[in-house]
């Protein structure tokens, strides 16, 4: 099969077999990533620039190593060293970085939509790393791919995501995600963080966090953000980590060979308990892990990799 | 100089329904006449020929935005007056949050003469209901009143102080000054960029609940009711605030309301792309809350369609859909977004010129209809007229209208103001 896109912008406009074929990609990316010498040519000559309005670590380094170990020629921008801070837009700016011919903009914003925005009025290959509440396809991603290395397959799988939905893009994008591949995402949290109409992306959804944990194949936690205590989300971390976050007593009710995830970063003590985050059925590391596989797989699929490798 | 309107069904509500002749002079209307002129009767007269077209008292839009003085790059009270004139409309109020507020005589004023010496409509100023539109104060509105402001209004702002907006009520009375509420509770707003919904969720914007407007309508129809002082309720978007108009009518409250085209003709399932040019306060709604607009015109609770006209510029609008800035522009589209009402059985034509004419000159206290010895204020429609919208060709300085590109159907093809032809196409002329 050809990947045919050019833009990864978010779960909804990607298929089934092309999810597929990303996953299969990075799989064998992996192996790369394991070798003394962690570098091929597959980019060379190919400028990758990460442009990053909104702080990030662990996605931003990820990208960076990602197309580092494909001999792509990567720089970071960040809104602050950026001429954003001068009061340049983001349309007029992307306009200036195009015109320095990069072959991929990997963006991520605080503004829903801003990659979709970009894809309509630049040349290069957009990859959305995050564009406010909407959408994380590449967090997505890498989730899948560490559910699949773990449990053999994705469909059948009943897949729990607790806490703020609201305001999180993986929760979205992964709702789509893993539903498309045939799980059953149920989520979970206070009512005040469960947006209007949810339901429509085919998931459940639940308060009763014991409810959603019970039978659960795989346990993803969200961070909770203290501000939110501004907007009345919740009361307390106190409370919020009693009565949504996850325990030990809690795991109890799970299901024997239950996986937990977190997109990170984690609160421990207030989402996740210290010892659940690090017990033995947590691959959250594994997640980050993957997560260069796997963007190694998109660099290498947006640029024409699968095309280049059909005529060899 | 003698004009002749002739041949064309002749509608003013209330007063008038038929084909018939206008004969014009000095800027008035001098015979209506039912069977037709004679011909040769007034062989000097201009003949504009009018038949199969309708012709009503000039269209007033009674809630624009001119950004004049202070964001003229966007609209100036020249462009805005010739949009508006090709829009059909002979007259429009013009919201006060410009910059400097018109809070003052001085804006009053500036803006009168402006238009006196650049518009070719009429132009009828809303003035602040709070000094500088920041809810902690009255403004003078004897003075107001005096420099010829029509109504009082913080549009764009709520006035949240529920004591402030009982006095405003009531001190207005004394002179005869409507007031227009933007209703809007800015907590329950707060952050929001589109209305709250399956869109937004999926879209991942921040959603601006149904109740962040009908619950401010429910506290003005409560200090209408306390004071008996009338109110006019702006851009009317959602179910509940149709309904408690409706009911509070019912009880001869003194609320009258209008809504915007876009409200009856687009959902929220129009921003799905991200196109800020689909994003106002209050935004569009459901297509539920869209039905329930459309029978609130149909009913009567909404008194007036007016555009909430406002011009942006793309440094405004070509930007991240949650910085951009609210609003769109109307008026050159409303008369054909209207129209679809009476082609699709919403309400009957006569009704629709209530609405864009009748109404809103009763609200703010205006003259207004077809009369003998009035003022030759004229629109004359094509209802017929086919042809596609091209934001390019538009007279307002601005292109921030979701309709670019769309088919319409009916045109206002001859504005007059005062006997004053501001606007005839031309009969060869192409798109909007």
């Amino acid at each position: 099969m050809r990947f045919s896109k050019k833009h990864i912008l978010d779960m909804e406009s990607l298929s089934v077999d092309e999810i597929t074929l990303i996953l299969d990609t990075a799989d064998r990316m992996k192996e790369i990533s394991e070798r003394p010498i962690k570098k091929v040519p597959t980019l060379r000559g190919k400028t990758v620039v990460l442009f990053f309005y909104e702080p990030s670590t662990r996605t931003r380094i990820s990208f960076d190593i990602a197309a580092k170990r494909l001999s792509a020629d990567s720089l970071s921008i960040s809104a602050s060293s950026s001429s954003m801070v001068k009061g340049e837009t983001l349309i007029d700016t992307a306009r200036n970085i195009e015109a320095m011919n990069p072959d991929v903009i990997v963006i991520r914003h605080s503004s829903a939509g801003a990659p979709h925005m970009l894809a309509g009025m630049v040349k290069p290959s957009i990859i959305n790393a995050g564009d406010g509440m909407h959408a994380h396809p590449t967090q997505s991603l890498l989730d899948l791919m560490t559910v699949r290395e773990n449990k053999g397959e994705i469909s059948g799988l009943r897949i729990a995501v607790i806490g703020d939905i609201s305001h999180s893009r993986v929760a979205r994008s992964n709702s789509i995600g893993f539903t498309k591949m045939g799980a059953h995402v149920v989520l979970a949290g206070p009512r005040t963080m469960i947006p209007k109409g949810i339901e429509a992306l085919g998931v459940s959804v639940t308060y009763d966090v014991e409810e959603a944990i019970r039978d659960a194949d795989v346990i993803m936690m969200l961070r909770i953000q203290k501000e939110r205590q501004q907007d009345f989300l919740f009361p307390s971390e106190r409370e919020y980590s009693s009565v949504y976050g996850l325990t030990k007593a809690k795991l109890k009710k799970a299901k024997d060979n239950v996986l937990i995830m977190h997109p990170g970063p984690i609160n421990r003590g207030v989402e996740i308990a210290y010892d659940v985050a690090d017990g033995p059925y947590s691959i959250i590391l594994d997640q980050v892990t993957n997560g260069v596989a796997v963007r190694m797989a998109l660099l290498y699929l947006v640029t024409g990799g699968a095309r280049s490798a059909d005529a060899d | 100089m003698l004009m002749l309107i002739k041949g064309g069904r002749v509608i003013d509500p209330g007063n008038l329904d038929g084909i018939m002749d206008i004969l014009i002079a000095d800027g008035k209307i001098v015979e209506i006449k039912k069977d037709g002129l004679v011909d040769g009767e007034y062989p000097e007269a201009k003949i504009i020929d009018a038949s199969d077209k309708i012709v009503t008292p000039g269209l007033i839009d009674m809630h624009v935005h001119l950004r004049d003085p202070g964001h003229e790059y966007k609209e100036t009270i020249e462009t805005g007056c010739l949009a508006a004139a090709f829009g059909g409309f002979t007259a429009i109020c013009c919201m006060p949050n410009t910059n400097p507020v018109n809070d003052c005589r001085q804006v009053t004023e500036y803006i009168l003469q402006k238009a006196q010496s650049t518009g070719n409509v009429r132009v009828y100023p809303v003035a602040a209901i709070s000094k500088g539109l920041k809810g902690d104060g009255l403004c003078e509105y004897g003075e107001l009143k005096e420099a010829g402001a029509v109504a009082v209004s913080d549009d764009g702002n709520p006035v949240t102080n529920g004591q402030l907006m009982r006095r405003a009520l009531e001190y207005s009375k004394g002179f005869d000054l409507p007031v227009i509420s933007h209703c809007e509770d800015l907590e329950l707003a707060a952050g929001g960029a589109m209305n709250e919904g399956v869109v937004a969720t999926r879209m991942g914007l921040a959603g601006i609940p149904n109740a962040a407007e009908s619950i401010m309508v429910m506290r003005d129809i409560a200090l209408c009711e306390l004071t008996g002082v009338p109110i006019h309720i702006a851009h009317v978007s959602t179910d509940e605030s149709v309904r408690a108009i409706r009911d509070a009518k019912k009880r001869e409250v003194p609320v009258t309301a209008e809504t915007a085209p876009h409200y009856f003709t687009l959902t929220d399932e129009a921003v799905k792309e991200y196109n800020t040019n689909t994003k106002m306060n209050p935004p569009l709604r459901s297509s539920h809350d869209r039905e329930a607009v459309c029978q609130g015109i149909a009913d009567g609770t909404i008194d007036v369609i007016a555009t909430d006209h406002a011009p942006h510029s793309f440094i405004e609008k070509q930007v991240e859909f949650d910085r951009a800035a609210n609003g769109i522009i109307g008026l050159e589209t409303s008369v054909a977004l209207s129209l679809k009402l009476v082609e699709d059985g919403v309400i009957p034509m006569t009704v629709l010129v209530e609405k864009m004419s009748t109404n809103p000159a009763r609200i703010l206290g205006l003259k207004n209809g077809l009369h003998i010895g009035g003022p030759a204020d004229i629109t004359i429609i094509d209802p017929e007229r086919s042809y596609r919208v091209t934001a390019d060709n538009f007279r307002s300085l601005s292109r921030n209208t979701p309709f670019d590109g769309w088919d319409m159907k009916g045109k206002a093809v001859l504005t007059m103001v005062g006997g004053k032809i501001v606007y005839q196409e031309e009969p060869s002329a192409v798109g909007g």
